[in-house]
């Protein structure tokens, strides 16, 4: 299988802009702007079947539809680079070791909107691959391909880079809106969604840095091509972080619809140690959990929405059965303990109360009905706040405790830990 | 338009209604503690889940806007369950210290847990520790532990008041009220944010651990403060004294009128109620003899002072007297010394607030001219007998024509003519309810009852007159203005009947037609501050 961002990872020289003209580069930028209406680009987009690949697989090309047209009005793109997730690291390999592709993307997908201004959001932690990808625009802006009329065309655009301070909240589309026009990052009330009114109440689209990623080979290659690359109704490839007790952690690009068990033995090279497998969350931190017996699923979202779980980031960890699954949820539970923004009530209270709950669990103070309790908050948090991190705190809290059940109850009853040291 | 059914009721709204408004129209309430009224949205607390059929989820009655075919459901298994958690989650932290705090009885969290709540407490863990009860303001405790982050104080800051002091620092259950660096709430209407505080966080400083609020009485009034007339509602508390070390009056809080102050007073107008209970009332009837200032029955004193008007307007004429009336009089209060005065023939009058300069004025509700009833004055033609010359009075006492004033609240001497004059002058009555430097100069002094302790109506600057109701027995000895007139009236073969208030106001509309088209705005008893019994118990 041919790699598409992946292909140059770790090569450093593929990092500068020499490299990647001699490799196509720009060349699917230059075909949009000059032989394709933003309309086409549009349609393209929605042929290849992409879909956001941030978390939550909305189809790129009908979110970049719902931009109005013909509006006066400004707008603009942001990228979304606050790569947060635990588990995922896939958005800092791409502007690590490919930044032009991001910025090729940014071209397009600002053409296909008519934005003529783009902000990408890169996390605070992020300084040195933000720093890399600054350096790469810098190259572009100075090659010519982004200021005033790019390609002869008349088209302008302008990206700016901008850090975060390193709050995962700030990952959530209108909380990062937020904390791009310097508030602080709460997420919004919707609607309006963003394509009506986002950033500084202008429509905007805002797309995962590995999604705008994928914008150009579809427009060099075609969308079907793209779709035909991925299972039915997930187009094309995917960038899949693993880590974890496995032997070859990192990221792997595959096409959506690769079996998790692939993923596992065969390109992450299996369990360490000789160690067997006991779960796996499939996409990220807020994904609920597999087990050893589910990896077979297919991994593309409507295989894992099937039996329960997401696709999510794609952020693969694996944990062994040295791996204790209190201790696994009670750090968990601690990151959206720490990481919730504190706006609506049941994600603020509820997190801490189920990680203290866990926490109690853990250090052998667990009490009859913990279990059930948990279950019970968490239930109460999730659909019943503002943005998606109460669902994303619950979700691991429900499988955990559903899938796991007698190792918490090991904790509870027995004060011992199940875990094979 | 769009029509939506609410608890299968159908209901027509305006577009942009939303949902917790339309239900509030069909008199179904739906608990809430970020939402009000008067401010943005903010969606945050989640108390007001409401079940809308096609939703994927509960959605906040707050921020849902009212569509074409909308059902709603707002008592369902699934809302009741999301309410009693978001309550639960509420008193996660809460520190539950009822019995040491203010709001205790006027409390959301106590109101909704006893409606909404009712279950077991299953939170095992500790609660987070906060900083309690430390002034953040002239006027205003914080408490962190007890707050619930609504973050209507904030709000109230940035948009109401427009100064910008509260924030929410800090992250997830970290976060907390605070101040920004350097700054204080000291807005001219800092106080609001008590009232809007559904929870105990936000208290009085001033009736901190002066009453348990279930032991108060209300009554509806207008503030006096201003030319605003604020709808007020004024706090007392008569029949359990040693609550409250003495005073009677504890509170004022606004009262809802969307044409005049919709939800707010300022802190001058909540905290201007110091005279009613002052030092310096006076309780007795009063008259200056050679042997210095001895006490009188009220019935003596009303006897003298008609003795006076009647001696001398026979000896030296019908302009031999005058009435010096103030704006800080009710509208009844001065058609009844009209009335007097036309009896009498007294065309000497004047009126005016001494030493009074435009004081602080914005654009929100404070209003330069500090009394409540100019307009109600000129509307009584009062403004058209002031002579062009302001102290045309003053030179007429010095010029030996006018030989007896009959004054009223305000203290003449504070400006520099009349204290000259009033040396010259042969008979001073004073009529007022705190002791002044023109009421110890009088030879007669009677006691008049301040504005909660009398009915009435200010005519406020906008030409609303404004009734307000009693709300205290008058202390000791003192009595309305319009019921001296009346009893002074008496000594002239003038009948009682038309000084009774319900007559008086007939007159007044009679005479000037101003009273009768402009609304007369009722004292109704909506408390803008907090929830009414009324609308819980729809819900």
């Amino acid at each position: 299988m041919e790699k598409i961002l992946s292909k140059h990872f770790f090569n450093p020289e593929a990092r500068r802009l020499s490299f990647y003209l001699q490799n196509d580069g720009y060349e699917a930028a230059r075909k949009a702007l000059t032989c394709m209406s933003p309309q086409e680009i549009i349609e393209e987009v929605m042929k290849s079947n992409l879909r956001g690949l941030g978390g939550a697989g909305f189809p790129t090309g009908r979110k970049w539809s719902f931009i109005p047209k013909d509006s006066p009005e400004p707008r603009y793109l942001v990228v979304n680079c606050d790569e947060s997730e635990p588990g995922t690291f896939k958005d800092r390999h791409i502007i690590e070791w490919t930044p032009h592709t991001l910025l090729e993307g940014v071209m397009i997908a600002s053409f296909a909107i008519g934005a003529h201004q783009c902000f990408v959001y890169a996390r605070g932690e992020y300084v040195r691959y933000a720093n890399i990808l600054q350096t790469a625009l810098e190259e572009a802006y100075r090659a010519g391909f982004f200021g005033k009329n790019i390609f002869g065309t008349g088209f302008d655009l302008d990206v700016m880079i901008h850090l975060g301070a390193g709050a995962y909240i700030c990952g959530e589309e209108s909380a990062l809106l937020e904390s791009l026009e310097g508030k602080k990052g709460w997420p919004r009330l919707k609607p309006p969604f963003p394509a009506v009114s986002g950033l500084f109440g202008r429509p905007t689209i805002i797309n995962n840095t590995e999604t705008i990623s994928y914008v150009p080979v579809i427009i060099r290659n075609g969308g079907e091509w793209f779709s035909r690359l991925g299972s039915l109704k997930s187009g094309g490839m995917r960038l899949y972080s693993v880590s974890g007790h496995i032997r070859k952690p990192g990221v792997y690009e595959l096409p959506l619809g690769t079996s998790l068990r692939e993923i596992i033995y065969t390109y992450a090279e299996g369990m360490r140690n000789g160690r067997k497998l006991k779960a796996v969350i499939p996409g990220g931190s807020s994904t609920p959990v597999l087990t050893a017996q589910e990896i077979d699923v297919k991994m593309d979202f409507e295989s894992l929405a099937a039996i329960g779980s997401m696709l999510g980031s794609a952020g693969v960890i694996v944990m062994d059965e040295s791996a204790c699954l209190v201790k696994a949820l009670a750090v968990l539970g601690k990151f959206y303990q720490h990481e919730s923004c504190g706006q609506c009530t049941p994600c603020r209270e509820g997190t801490g109360w189920m990680t203290r709950i866990l926490h109690r669990i853990l250090t052998g103070r667990g009490v009859k009905g913990d279990l059930e309790n948990l279950v019970r908050v968490a239930n109460n948090i999730q659909g019943n706040t503002i943005c998606a991190l109460g669902d994303g705190a619950a979700m691991p809290m429900i499988s955990f405790v559903t899938k796991f059940r007698e190792e918490f109850e090991s904790h509870i009853f027995h004060k011992r830990c199940t875990a094979v040291r | 338009m769009p029509t939506l059914t609410i608890d299968g009721q159908p209901i027509t709204v305006s577009k942009g209604t939303t949902v917790i408004q339309a239900a509030e129209a069909l008199g179904i309430y739906i608990p809430r503690y970020c939402y009000h009224p008067g401010l943005s949205i903010a969606g945050s607390c989640r108390m007001c889940l409401v079940e809308i059929e096609k939703a994927p989820r509960l959605e906040v009655a707050c921020y849902s806007q009212a569509a074409d075919g909308m059902v709603v459901h707002t008592i369902t298994e699934n809302v009741r369950l999301a309410r009693r958690s978001v309550l639960e989650f509420l008193l996660s932290n809460h520190p539950l210290d009822c019995p040491v705090c203010d709001q205790s009885g006027e409390c959301d969290l106590q109101n909704y847990y006893m409606e909404f709540g009712l279950y077991q407490s299953r939170f095992l863990e500790n609660k987070i520790k906060r900083r309690k009860a430390y002034p953040i303001g002239p006027h205003v405790m914080l408490d962190n532990e007890r707050c619930i982050l609504c973050s209507r104080c904030v709000r109230f800051c940035d948009e109401v008041s427009k100064s910008h002091e509260l924030g929410i620092v800090n992250r997830g259950e970290r976060s907390e009220i605070a101040l920004y660096e350097g700054r204080e709430l000291n807005n001219a209407y800092s106080g609001n944010v008590i009232d809007i505080c559904p929870v105990g966080a936000l208290t009085e400083r001033d009736f901190r651990f002066q009453c348990r609020v279930w032991y108060l009485n209300r009554t509806a009034s207008i503030c006096p403060g201003c030319a605003r007339g604020c709808n007020i509602e004024i706090h007392y508390n008569v029949l359990r004294p040693y609550q409250s070390k003495g005073k009677r009056i504890l509170r004022i809080k606004p009262r809802f009128n969307p044409a005049v102050n919709k939800w707010w007073i300022c802190d001058e107008g909540r905290y201007g109620f110091r005279h009613i209970d002052a030092s310096n009332r006076l309780r007795e009837c009063e008259a200056q003899t050679a042997d210095g200032v001895i006490p009188l029955g009220m019935e003596t004193a009303l006897k003298t002072a008609a003795a006076w008007i009647g001696e001398s307007i026979e000896q030296h004429g019908k302009d031999s007297v005058g009435f010096f009336l103030s704006p800080e009089l009710s509208n009844e209060d001065l058609y009844a010394i009209l009335k007097l005065a036309r009896h009498l023939g007294i065309s000497k009058i004047d009126f005016r607030n001494p030493g009074e300069h435009p004081g602080f004025e914005d654009n929100f509700l404070i209003r330069g001219d500090k009394n409540p009833n100019r307009r109600g004055c000129v509307e009584l033609g009062l403004y058209h007998r002031q002579r062009e010359n302001g102290g045309w009075m003053a030179e007429e006492i010095k010029q030996g024509t006018l030989r007896m004033l009959v004054a009223f609240l305000q203290d003449l001497s504070l400006e520099p003519e009349f204290k000259a004059a009033l040396v010259s002058l042969k008979r001073l009555i004073f009529v007022g309810s705190n002791s002044n430097a023109t009421s110890e100069q009088a030879g007669l002094v009677l006691p008049s009852a301040t504005y909660a302790e009398k009915n009435g109506s200010f005519t406020n600057f906008q030409g609303r007159a404004q009734r307000f109701e009693r709300a205290l027995v008058p202390l000791g000895d003192s009595l309305p203005e319009n019921e001296l007139i009346a009893r002074i009236a008496a000594h002239f073969r003038m009948p009682e009947q038309p000084f009774e208030r319900e007559q008086l106001l007939l007159d007044l509309r009679a005479e000037f037609p101003f009273f009768d088209q402009s609304t007369l705005d009722p004292p109704d008893v909506e408390l803008a501050y907090q929830t009414t019994i009324a609308q819980r118990e729809h819900a």
